[in-house]
């Protein structure tokens, strides 16, 4: 009986328990040394600025947000970096698929290059585009006959949108065109499926989770940048001016609370998007673990 | 007969799976597609700086150097990257040490809080410690009482800087922590080692190729961050500018071949970041292929593995 009891209180005190045991030692100080470099570095600091929101009560709140030259350039960020995300989900797919099923001369080299716009300072590749996508740069002069102006116009925000967003979408296919089953493809062309019908039937449906996670990855990185956007776009107000372009221009004229509004506003939509990625990995593994049945 | 069967011989040990290939124009049309989007967005660009750097000769090149207000943002950008990484080191294997070696409740919703930072837009990563030290924040009358300045100053761009790089050094070593397991640094609490001894001995050597790589990444974004310090910064010339902002200075006053000179600096920084990025990934998978046996191509039977093992953990107690 006692025994009973004794097992009883064991099973009670580890579900209950903070942690299941162990031998190695040090979990008290790690936890506490974590949570508190946490708390004053990220959570105390970003939740400010949600308190300081909330001080300007829902309606000024709603004007703030609302506002001609803030809701234009929502809607520009939002278009410009869909755009891009859409460009790096076509072209970075046919990138990762080359480098995962062709060899050519020189592919480890590209393939490490992908990650330049992870390693290069925003700032560096701001004035870098400018210069090639002016109408005078290498690339813009080849536009300016087809009436294209990408320097100084949304054009050039979606260009600058899709350099930061490259890597994204390459390095989340490349693993999922790696783990394909070459039997899958096999099997299609032997019921007499052509290599096109077998990609849109069987490759894609395959990798859609890690593309859509890639694609998801590319805009959000490309909602909040600045570095590479500020000096392309020439930051022309309800025309070239980007999200966090304008939150900068608040800072400068003091205006505070409308800063954190802003802010605010971008911090929810990309927390939504940080969730999607989390329940596409979460389909992707369920997909996986389907097909592994 | 004879030929037809050569012919299927020939077949069966093709190396590549026909049925499986494009063919060869959809090839070349997809390379070139990938070669032609890579080239317009990266190469162009990358060599388009030196190109603008060199575009005055050498002389004018390393001029640009020369001058006190790129020498101060060099000093400026060295200082906030050498408190910004070995604080983040430390917290990031403090953190990795908790998540990879136990088991306890909030454990991903505490993994997601590290990443946190990487899903804030770098204004945002600024403004937030505006609001919180600058002279109309939450802190601010206070700070302002004792003569303390945050923002506009030092102390702020190590902090915004910081907040961004927080998370690089964890994120990398934590997967690795969390696949390794405990049982080795069980092993070696079991013969009598103490938990620092462990760490430095057992975990650190497992772990030194994905910390190297997260302490790379977190130095190139240290000295590259541009948005969260421009706002915290406040662009004062020679005391607050770092070499991002130097090169935005540079670039408006239309000092071209001074902007990209600084500017190649950068590149520079981030082509090597690459390389070593690549060696260590290199390391690291030959690394992981001799810590994982290899069942079918085994050198070394397992005995002589576990012997082998055994004396390390036999010299680790004698040290002790």
């Amino acid at each position: 009986m006692s025994q009973g009891g004794g097992r009883r209180a064991r099973t009670l005190n580890r579900a209950f328990a903070l942690k299941r045991h162990s031998v190695l030692p040090g979990f008290g100080w790690t936890l506490g040394c974590t949570l508190l470099y946490l708390c004053l570095l990220v959570l105390i600091p970003l939740s400010l600025l949600f308190f300081r929101t909330a001080g300007l009560g829902w309606s000024d709140f709603w004007s703030a947000v609302t506002a001609p030259r803030v809701a234009a350039s929502f809607k520009l960020s939002f278009a410009a970096s869909g755009l891009g995300a859409a460009l790096n989900a076509v072209f970075g797919f046919i990138v990762a698929w080359t480098l995962v099923r062709y060899s050519f001369p020189g592919k480890r080299l590209i393939d490490a290059t992908v990650d330049l716009p992870f390693a290069l300072p925003t700032a560096v590749s701001g004035i870098a585009l400018t210069t090639v996508y002016s109408r005078t740069g290498w690339i813009g002069q080849l536009l300016e006959p087809l009436g294209i102006q990408a320097a100084f116009t949304p054009v050039g925000v979606t260009v600058a949108l899709t350099f930061v967003g490259l890597p994204f979408v390459v390095r989340a296919v490349q693993p999922a065109l790696q783990d394909l089953d070459p039997e899958a493809e096999e099997a299609a062309a032997t019921l007499g499926a052509g290599r096109w019908q077998t990609f849109y039937r069987v490759i894609l449906p395959t990798v859609m989770p890690a593309l859509l996670t890639g694609f998801a990855l590319a805009f959000a990185r490309a909602l909040g940048e600045y570095g590479s956007v500020v000096f392309i776009s020439g930051n022309m107000p309800m025309r070239t001016e980007i999200v966090p372009l304008l939150i900068v221009s608040e800072l400068e004229q003091y205006d505070y609370q409308g800063a954190a509004a802003i802010a605010v506003v971008m911090l929810v939509a990309s927390f939504v998007i940080l969730l999607l990625i989390n329940l596409l990995q979460w389909w992707g593994a369920r997909h996986q673990r389907r097909e592994g049945v | 007969m004879f030929r037809a069967l050569t012919a299927r011989g020939a077949l069966a040990t093709a190396p590549s799976r026909v049925v499986t290939r494009e063919r060869a124009p959809v090839r070349w049309l997809l390379t070139g597609a990938a070669l032609a989007f890579l080239g317009v967005f990266l190469l162009v660009p990358l060599v388009a700086v030196f190109a603008e750097a060199f575009r005055k000769g050498v002389g004018a090149y390393l001029a640009s150097f020369t001058d006190p207000l790129a020498l101060s943002a060099i000093k400026l950008t060295l200082l906030v990257a050498a408190i910004a990484v070995p604080a983040n080191l430390t917290f990031g294997l403090v953190a990795a040490w908790l998540v990879g070696k136990y088991e306890f409740k909030g454990k991903s919703a505490l993994i997601t809080l590290i990443d946190l930072p990487l899903a804030v837009s770098p204004v945002i990563s600024g403004l937030i410690f505006v609001l919180l030290f600058g002279l109309h924040g939450a802190l601010g009358g206070w700070l302002a009482q004792y003569n303390i300045q945050i923002i506009f100053a030092a102390p702020g761009i190590v902090l915004a800087t910081m907040f961004v790089t927080f998370p690089y050094v964890a994120r990398e070593v934590i997967p690795l922590m969390q696949e390794q397991g405990c049982e080795e640094e069980e092993a070696a609490i079991s013969l009598g080692a103490g938990g620092w001894q462990t760490f430095r001995r057992v975990t650190l050597p497992n772990v030194k190729w994905a910390l190297l790589y997260g302490v790379i990444l977190c130095n190139a974004r240290a000295m590259g961050e541009f948005g969260a310090v421009s706002v915290v910064s406040g662009h004062i010339r020679g005391k607050t500018n770092t070499i991002p902002l130097h090169v935005e200075l540079l670039y408006n006053e239309y000092n071209f071949v001074a902007a990209f000179a600084v500017a190649s600096l950068l590149v520079t920084l981030a082509l090597v970041t690459l390389a070593l990025k690549t060696v260590v990934e290199w390391k690291s998978r030959t690394a992981q292929t001799e810590f994982l046996p290899d069942l079918h191509n085994r050198e070394t039977p397992d005995e002589d593995r576990t012997a082998e093992h055994l004396q390390d953990v036999w010299q680790l107690q004698g040290a002790q």
